[in-house]
This record gives C-alpha cells, sequence and structure tokens, in this order.
C-alpha cells in the first residue's frame, strides 16, 4: 500500500499555509460567482470547500489551480503567487477534476505515461512511478485495458492515480466521490487517507457531508459566492446543531404547540418536524409517550443537518 | 531548461505532439492508408479516365500530361486536409467530448502550449501524408528530385496555416455539425477552383483574381513548381502569402480557444 512517494528524502512545502486566499473575487460577466472571500488551508491538512449546488465551490477551486483567473483578491499557493507563478505551482499539484478527462485514446498505463511527459518527467521514471501508482489504486491487473472498458470506481481511482504522477505536494479534488457505489467511495476514502498519512495536503469539494466529516480536518461552507462559517466538522456540528435531533414523521397540531413551548430551536417541513436539542433524553421520552409512538426518533447531529440548515432546504437547479 | 511562468509558450507544447503521435503510432496501419491509396485512385480515375478527353495541358509555356499536371496538386490537396481536418474535428473531439484540453491544463502546461502542440500535430499529419505520397507518385515519374524534396518544408508551411485555420474554426463553432459550414464555403471550393484540376487560367479575369486569394492555390502552385523542379524567385511571394495566413490565425487560434475554454 506504499504509492512510492519518490525514494523517501522528498520534502514536502513547510511553509505554514499551502493555500492563501484573500479577497478572492470571481465574476462571469455580471454574476458574481465568488464574492471576495478569504480562507486559507494549513499545510497537511485536509480543507473542505462545501456548498450547493451553483455555490462557487468548483470556480474557487478553478482558481486555485490555475485554470480560471481570478477576477480580483490575492491567491498564494505554496507563497507562490498563482498569476505570476503559475507554472511552478502547476507542476507541484495534482488535480482531480470533477468531468472524467482521462484519455480513451489511450490505455490506463499509458494514461499515466503521456501525463507523466506533461511534467517533463523522464520516461522511465514515469514507468516506475506508474507502475506503483497503479499498485496502490489496485489497477495493476488493469495495465493495459483501455480506459473505456473500466467501471466507473476504476476510472475515478484512475483519475486518482494520474493526479499523484507528479508526487503533488497538494492534492486537488472536485467531487472525489461523486457517482462512485459506496465500496468504491469507500475504497477511494481509504486512499485519501493512506496518502495524508503520508503528509500530502488535500484541498477538496463535495457535497456528501459523510465524506467531508470523514476527511476533512477543517472546512469552509459556502452559498451565493460567500462563506457562511469554517471551522472543524465536529465544532461546526456543536455550534450550530447542538449533540442531537430529533426528527418527527406526520406531526400532530397538539405536538406542535408543545414544541413550540419548549423552546427548541426546531424546523417545521410541514409533514416532518426537525427539533435540535443538547442531551435531553427526557424531551425525546415526552415526546415518544405522550404524542407519538411511531415515527419519531432521535439521532446524533451530523454536517448534514448544520448544511440544511446554513443552505436552506430549497432545491438548488 | 529554465522556464518561468511568464513565457507562455515554451518547448513544452511538444509533450502535446508526442501525446498525438502515440495515439497516430497504435494505429498508423490505419491511418497511412487513405495517402497511400488516394494519389492511386486520382492518378487512375484521372490519368486513366480522364486524360483521353482532356488531352494535354498547357504549364508554364510547356505542354505536359493532364495526370503530371494533377499529381503536385494532390499533394497540395492533402496537405491542406490533413492539417484542417486534424485540428477542426479531431481537436474538436479532444478538446469538446474527450476533456483532454482540459487535463492539460491541471497540468504545467499553458494553454498556448496545447494549443501549438496540436496545430504543429496538425501539420505533422500533413507531413506524413505528404511523404506516403511523394513515393507514390514518384513511382509514376512526376516529381523530379532533389528539387522535390521541397515539398517536406511546404508541407509544414501549408501545414501550419491551415491547421491555425481549422483551430481557428474550432475555436469559435458552437458543435462538430458546424464545421460543414467551412468545409462547404471554403474547403470545397479550393479543392476545385485552386488550380488543382484545371489551370486558373481557364477562369474567368474577376474569379482569376479571387481564386490568387485562396490560400490553396499557391500552396498548389508551389507544390507544382518543387514537383517539376522550376524553382524562380516570384514564389517567394507565393510563400509569404502562406506565411502571412499562419501568422493571421495562428494568434488568432489561440485568442478564439481561450476565449472558448478559460473560463
Amino acid at each position: 500500500m506504499n504509492p512510492e512517494r519518490g525514494s523517501g528524502t522528498r520534502t514536502y512545502f513547510s511553509g505554514q499555509h499551502i493555500v492563501k486566499a484573500e479577497n478572492l473575487l470571481k465574476k462571469f460577466d455580471d454574476f458574481v460567482a465568488v464574492n471576495r472571500i478569504s480562507f486559507q488551508a494549513k499545510t497537511g491538512e485536509c480543507f473542505g470547500i462545501l456548498g450547493p449546488n451553483g455555490a462557487g465551490k468548483t470556480t474557487t477551486i478553478r482558481m486555485v489551480y490555475g485554470f480560471s483567473p481570478m477576477s480580483g483578491g490575492s491567491l498564494k499557493v505554496f507563497d507562490l503567487d498563482i498569476v505570476t507563478d503559475w507554472r511552478q505551482i502547476k507542476s507541484r499539484i495534482g488535480v482531480c477534476q470533477q468531468e472524467n478527462s482521462l484519455d480513451p485514446d489511450l490505455t490506463v498505463l499509458q494514461n499515466l505515461e503521456v501525463f507523466a511527459r506533461y511534467f517533463n518527467i523522464p520516461q522511465k521514471e514515469a514507468r516506475k512511478k506508474a507502475t506503483g501508482l497503479l499498485d496502490f489504486m489496485a489497477l495493476d491487473h488493469r495495465l493495459n485495458a483501455p480506459v473505456a472498458e473500466l467501471s466507473g470506481g476504476m476510472m475515478r481511482r484512475l483519475v486518482l492515480a494520474r493526479s499523484l504522477i507528479n508526487n503533488p505536494d497538494l492534492l486537488i479534488l472536485d467531487e472525489p466521490t461523486t457517482g462512485l457505489d459506496p465500496q468504491s467511495r469507500h475504497q477511494i476514502w481509504e486512499r485519501l487517507e493512506a496518502l495524508r498519512e503520508q503528509g500530502i495536503s488535500i484541498l477538496m469539494t463535495t457535497h456528501y457531508m459523510e465524506e467531508a466529516s470523514r476527511l476533512c480536518d477543517r472546512l469552509i461552507i459556502i452559498d451565493h459566492g460567500l462563506i457562511l462559517v469554517e471551522g472543524k466538522p465536529g465544532e461546526l456540528i456543536q455550534q450550530h446543531v447542538g449533540k442531537h435531533v430529533i426528527e418527527i414523521a406526520g406531526p400532530t397540531q397538539e405536538l406542535r404547540s408543545f414544541i413550540q413551548s419548549t423552546q427548541f430551536p426546531y424546523e417545521d417541513l410541514g409533514h416532518r418536524l426537525i427539533v435540535y436539542c443538547e442531551e435531553r433524553e427526557d424531551l425525546y421520552q415526552r415526546i415518544t409517550r405522550d404524542f407519538c409512538k411511531e415515527g419519531c426518533l432521535m439521532r446524533m447531529a451530523t454536517l448534514e443537518d448544520v448544511f440544511l440548515k446554513l443552505t436552506g432546504r430549497e432545491l438548488r437547479e | 531548461m529554465i522556464e518561468t511562468s511568464s513565457t507562455r509558450i515554451s518547448r513544452r507544447f511538444l509533450r502535446v505532439w508526442q501525446r498525438n503521435l502515440k495515439v497516430y503510432k497504435k494505429s498508423w496501419k490505419i491511418s497511412f492508408i487513405p495517402p497511400f491509396l488516394e494519389p492511386l485512385f486520382y492518378l487512375i480515375a484521372f490519368g486513366v479516365g480522364m486524360s483521353g478527353l482532356v488531352g494535354e495541358i498547357h504549364h508554364q509555356g510547356s505542354q505536359i500530361s493532364y495526370v503530371s499536371f494533377i499529381a503536385p496538386a494532390l499533394i497540395g490537396v492533402s496537405i491542406m486536409y490533413n492539417s484542417f481536418f486534424e485540428t477542426t474535428y479531431a481537436s474538436f473531439v479532444r478538446m469538446y467530448y474527450q476533456k483532454t484540453f482540459d487535463a492539460m491544463l491541471a497540468t504545467p502546461l499553458s494553454l498556448e502550449e496545447v494549443i501549438t502542440g496540436e496545430i504543429v500535430w496538425g501539420a505533422t499529419k500533413s507531413l506524413i501524408a505528404t511523404v506516403i505520397m511523394m513515393v507514390v507518385i514518384s513511382f509514376f515519374g512526376f516529381i523530379r528530385f532533389p528539387e522535390g524534396f521541397l515539398l517536406l518544408p511546404l508541407a509544414i508551411l501549408g501545414g501550419i496555416a491551415f491547421g491555425s485555420i481549422g483551430m481557428f474554426f474550432s475555436g469559435i463553432v458552437a458543435n462538430i455539425e458546424m464545421f460543414n459550414l467551412p468545409v462547404f464555403l471554403f474547403i470545397t471550393p479550393m479543392f476545385l477552383f485552386s488550380g488543382t484540376f484545371f489551370p486558373i487560367e481557364n477562369l474567368p479575369h474577376w474569379a482569376q483574381q479571387a481564386a490568387l486569394l485562396l490560400p490553396l492555390t499557391h500552396l498548389t502552385s508551389l507544390a507544382r513548381a518543387f514537383s517539376y523542379g522550376q524553382i524562380h524567385l516570384s514564389m517567394l511571394w507565393e510563400i509569404a502569402y502562406l506565411l502571412l495566413f499562419s501568422i493571421i490565425f495562428f494568434p488568432l487560434a489561440i485568442l478564439k480557444m481561450r476565449q472558448r475554454l478559460i473560463k
């Protein structure tokens, strides 16, 4: 399970912040996609950018990897300026884009070898590195398969392997597990965790809260191009939702009035009540005893509760 | 080699070229058939079928057979086709459907290098086709050497010019079907009216003037001169005219691709 990150003599970027964005602005004509946001990703951490569709996640990280020019503000990666030092920056990052950009004209191994050339990695070294990475990503049995023959999960793993070909200091992942089955997602997560242990820094977007909770040390939730909150997943849950959530399906009018009288924060979705509470077993007991025998459950609060509370429940399409 | 970020075009464009070469080599046995068979078909059809009707042609004060008149023009047409179709349909598929350019732009490659690599690859396809066609046509004795070797740099020059024009269209078309427009309004008329199958002197005066504006007219004329070994100074103007197309359309192609891809 070792992706052979160089020969062990490799030194990672040692500055404090691997990404520093200040007043980052992106406009498309009159539309402001990213509205002067500032954030800093620390070296060695996994930093998440969360948000609903169209919030500005992809636009933000595209600026970080030098694909989209900024409309304003400043952006430093490895303490280098993306405007003037884009080539040095891009040679030290690995990017997994959202859309599949594997080369269908080439085989699995050729995809990595050709990609290595874009980084001016010598052929012999590239071959060694590529086979090591395919081994790490459990693709070593498909070296000569055309990309089109791979499953969705395998393609994602190949994209991830490809993004590691240059021994990046920073890995940028744009929705790394969207559209994958649970087995493939867990496999990707395990690989990312293994990489973390080796010291790689990660900047990622996702709209899977489970993924963010598991992988991210810190994260921001953005919407309409603005940062809503920033912090560690656990702290954000504690701060914005509390410890527990009681979900009540098909609440009666009596129950509604009762919840209102308890002063607990809650959301009324019509057919469903969601009550946010600290450790108050008695509230749950009282509800189940006096109001409803079924259709009521208490669970741990999750990042998804924070997300929905902050960004609302209406559809984003 | 030290590459600073400020150089937008470095030798790294060769990496893009190498990618296309690698893919080409996977199917070279099929890829080299069209440039091999195409001149054969034309030479047979026009040489055997048509020359009886046409007889001999007046060219630069001498009488030549119809087949030897069209043989060098076939090379000119092939230079145009190979680079133009490479940087239109083929590049568009890589850019739009395969997201190959997006992947490249997440590496130290610049957009300028990606586009340059594609255009130079288009010119390389022209060169490969020219070499294969030269072998076939020489076999019939229609190319005089060593002057004939000048067809090789001509293939690169013409390839860059038509490759840049093709890439410009790739930068502006909304979808792949729209390439039909430049093909039918620009490429096909050139194929017919650039002194390829009959001397442009046969056209009415106004049409002759119009034909002189077409880049293929000059490419064909140069291909003929190099094949017959009739080198003269006025050809510099024709070379300059092809260069002009490259100089105009190469930066224009980069500009349009930048507007299309960089958001």
